[in-house]
């Protein structure tokens, strides 16, 4: 298939993701127009509220397992499983929680969960040498089996201030959920760019074979990848059992995989590998998130969501997909002779 | 060459074969399995779900994915319902409609998949998303149908001894698993589903039309999602828009189990007939034990899945080292 080179793939994580904050303005501007108080920001027990603050808020889980998902896609793998990992660790959170075990050592606890999971899907994808759609639903269909057994069938509820506060609780104003994602995105940004993590990855994604010909331990680059997904999945999992305060194994990110894969991809990554972009997704996210916003606030049925998602979404890839820009080009070549 | 044969049947063998053992499990522990209420109840049960797998199949030989089915499900679902009771439609042309549009909204998929050359995970995505929105933009409500061709349908039955009956729905399923077997096996579309998941480009290079091909399979998966979905409406008598969530991937671990490749260019409809069966025995031993909890069912089937996944890799692994040896 038609891969992009490397040196093209460099350039274009250093290009700036115009065109996803552009979209995001758009949809942001749209919300504005349904609701005229969108940007009406007020301080309150010293945090911020708002709907615009409610869209990073409420688009923080998401946001994370995009910055999980990009680097699996960046090798191209994809990971189904991230929901129920969610559902996983935050399942077990509340279990710890509820048995008296400290804050510090049930979120890493939980989060350790959440890595291991990642570990036994890199193990099927990169030692057994599964496709990654497959090896990732084993832990798809089995994962939220695996909660319930975690929580005894039930929904978990728990009055801990201090694991409830992961969620309710803010720094500098800012609701902490929203410092977290931030942080994780910086961290990961700081380990693929400023080492030769990034480019190892993308090796990876654009050519398996010649990578490890060329001494890239593409084995190794793989399974952190997916435990890295894993561990983010797992935090993003016990911010929405704090956010509930409880862990419902049905339904904690139930379709959250599709969401973050969706917005991986309206964040420009291709499907194939070998590009990505961790902020770009990451706007994929917000974008995904201010449109079901939007829709809330404008009073439509909340049905209409999946509608415009679909829409969105594949209006999005029409315009980038290769027949399209071969079509542009084509034009471009007529209009210049 | 016999040996080539043997490695080529083997999944389908021990699908057969575990099923047997299971099912042989099953009744020594519960001797009343082995009536034929309980036979007849496992087809029936699992009709709709055998009649989406038979779609999936094709889809998965060709080396793609149908990530839309459960929706397009319960968007048939939901539509029979309005027509048939707010509008009034006799359920036969509303049956006929059904079909139209989802083996419509199967070639539009398709032929998003080939000319915009979009991977099919993305497109059955937002088809998904697209067909479960619309039934919720339709109603949120379950809609229970009584029209009076309903019950009639769902009174015909093939009467099995020992109070067993193969119902309607279940007879539908395995005529569906029939024509799925002849039309993968004994005509030339199927044979070029087999050759375009096995290599795109030798397909292409042998003259294989891939448009045509593509837009025929996501087209034969949806109207395959459609005849479920009418099984459905039977079956439970009522529309939801919120019905058959997630069945899209029991469909894909059913085809998984039942031996074909997620890699595309082998597989056996047979064997997802097996599949399906497997799933529904699972579910079954869960009812009959009574004290296993429902999520058993979906630790086993993941179990199972892993299971059938290791083994195809090491079989594909002993054939392709054979191939090296020989020097095919």
């Amino acid at each position: 298939m038609n891969r992009p080179s490397l040196k093209s793939n460099a350039l274009r994580s250093v290009r700036p993701a115009a065109p996803q904050v552009m979209a995001l303005i758009l949809v942001l501007c749209a919300d504005w127009l349904v609701s005229h108080q969108f940007f009406n920001i007020r301080l309150q027990s010293g945090r911020l509220f708002g709907s615009v603050i409610d869209v990073f808020y409420h688009g923080a889980p998401v946001a994370l397992l995009a910055i999980g998902m990009s680097l699996v896609i960046a090798t191209g793998g994809i990971d189904l499983s991230v929901g129920a990992i969610m559902a996983i660790s935050g399942a077990f959170a509340a279990v710890l929680i509820n048995s008296n075990v400290p804050l510090w050592e049930t979120i890493a606890l939980a989060l350790a969960l959440g890595g291991l999971c990642g570990l036994w899907n890199g193990f099927l994808v990169a030692i057994i040498r599964i496709q990654p759609i497959v090896a990732t639903l084993i832990l798809l269909v089995a994962g939220r089996g695996i909660a319930q057994l975690i929580t005894g069938g039930q929904i978990v509820t728990f009055d801990d201030v201090h694991l409830i506060g992961v969620a309710s609780s803010s720094l500098l104003a800012i609701p902490l959920p929203i410092v977290i994602a931030a942080l994780v995105l910086l961290i990961t940004i700081a380990l693929v760019r400023w080492t030769a993590l990034g480019l190892l990855i993308e090796a990876t994604g654009a050519n398996a074979l010649s990578s490890r010909y060329a001494g890239v331990e593409t084995r190794v680059v793989t399974v952190s990848v997916y435990v890295w997904s894993g561990l983010c999945a797992g935090m993003a999992g016990i911010i929405a059992a704090a956010d509930i305060r409880g862990a419902d194994a049905n339904n904690v990110g139930l379709w959250t995989e599709l969401d973050a894969i969706l917005a991986v991809v309206l964040g420009g990554a291709s499907l194939l590998g070998g590009r990505f972009g961790l902020v770009r997704s990451v706007i994929g996210a917000l974008i995904i998130q201010a449109m079901n916003t939007g829709i809330l606030l404008s009073g439509f049925q909340p049905e209409f969501n999946l509608i415009v998602k679909a829409v969105v979404v594949l209006v999005v890839l029409l315009l980038q997909s290769p027949a399209m820009l071969r079509g542009i080009r084509s034009m471009r070549r007529r209009v210049a002779s | 060459m016999i040996g080539g044969i043997r490695a080529r049947h083997l999944p389908l063998i021990l699908t057969v074969l575990i099923f047997c053992i299971g099912y042989g499990a099953c009744v020594v522990q519960y001797p009343a399995f082995a009536s034929f209420r309980v036979i007849g109840n496992l087809l029936t049960d699992n009709s709709f779900l055998g009649i989406l797998a038979v779609g999936m199949t094709f889809v998965i030989i060709s080396g793609g994915i149908d990530l839309s089915v459960g929706a397009v499900v319960a968007f048939s679902g939901v539509f029979l319902a309005l027509v048939i009771q707010n509008l009034h439609m006799p359920p036969l042309l509303a049956f006929v409609c059904v079909l139209m549009i989802s083996a419509a909204f199967g070639a539009v998929m398709g032929a998003i998949i080939h000319y915009f050359s979009i991977p099919p995970f993305i497109v059955t995505l937002a088809g998904m998303f697209f067909a479960r929105g619309l039934s919720s933009v339709l109603t949120t409500d379950s809609i229970p149908i009584t029209a009076p061709l309903y019950t009639w349908l769902n009174d015909i039955s093939i009467h099995l001894p020992h109070h067993g009956r193969l119902s309607l729905i279940g007879i539908v399923m395995l005529l569906v698993f029939v024509v799925g077997i002849i039309i993968a096996h004994l005509t030339r579309f199927g044979r070029s589903v087999y050759a375009v998941g096995g290599n795109r480009q030798s397909a292409e290079l042998m003259g294989i039309n891939l448009a045509r091909t593509t837009i025929l399979i996501y087209t034969l998966s949806s109207l395959c999602a459609g005849v479920a979905g009418i099984v459905f409406s039977l079956y439970t008598s009522a529309g939801y828009s919120l019905a058959a969530v997630g069945v899209e991937l029991d469909t894909i671990a059913a085809v998984v189990i039942g031996g074909t490749l997620l890699s595309g260019g082998y597989g056996f409809v047979a064997g997802t007939l097996i599949g399906v069966l497997i799933q529904g025995l699972i579910q079954t031993y869960i009812t009959f034990d009574g004290t296993l909890s429902s999520w058993w069912t979906k630790i086993m089937i993941g179990g199972l899945l892993f299971g059938f996944i290791l083994l195809q890799r090491v079989l594909l692994a002993l054939t392709s080292r054979r191939r090296v040896r020989t020097g095919h």
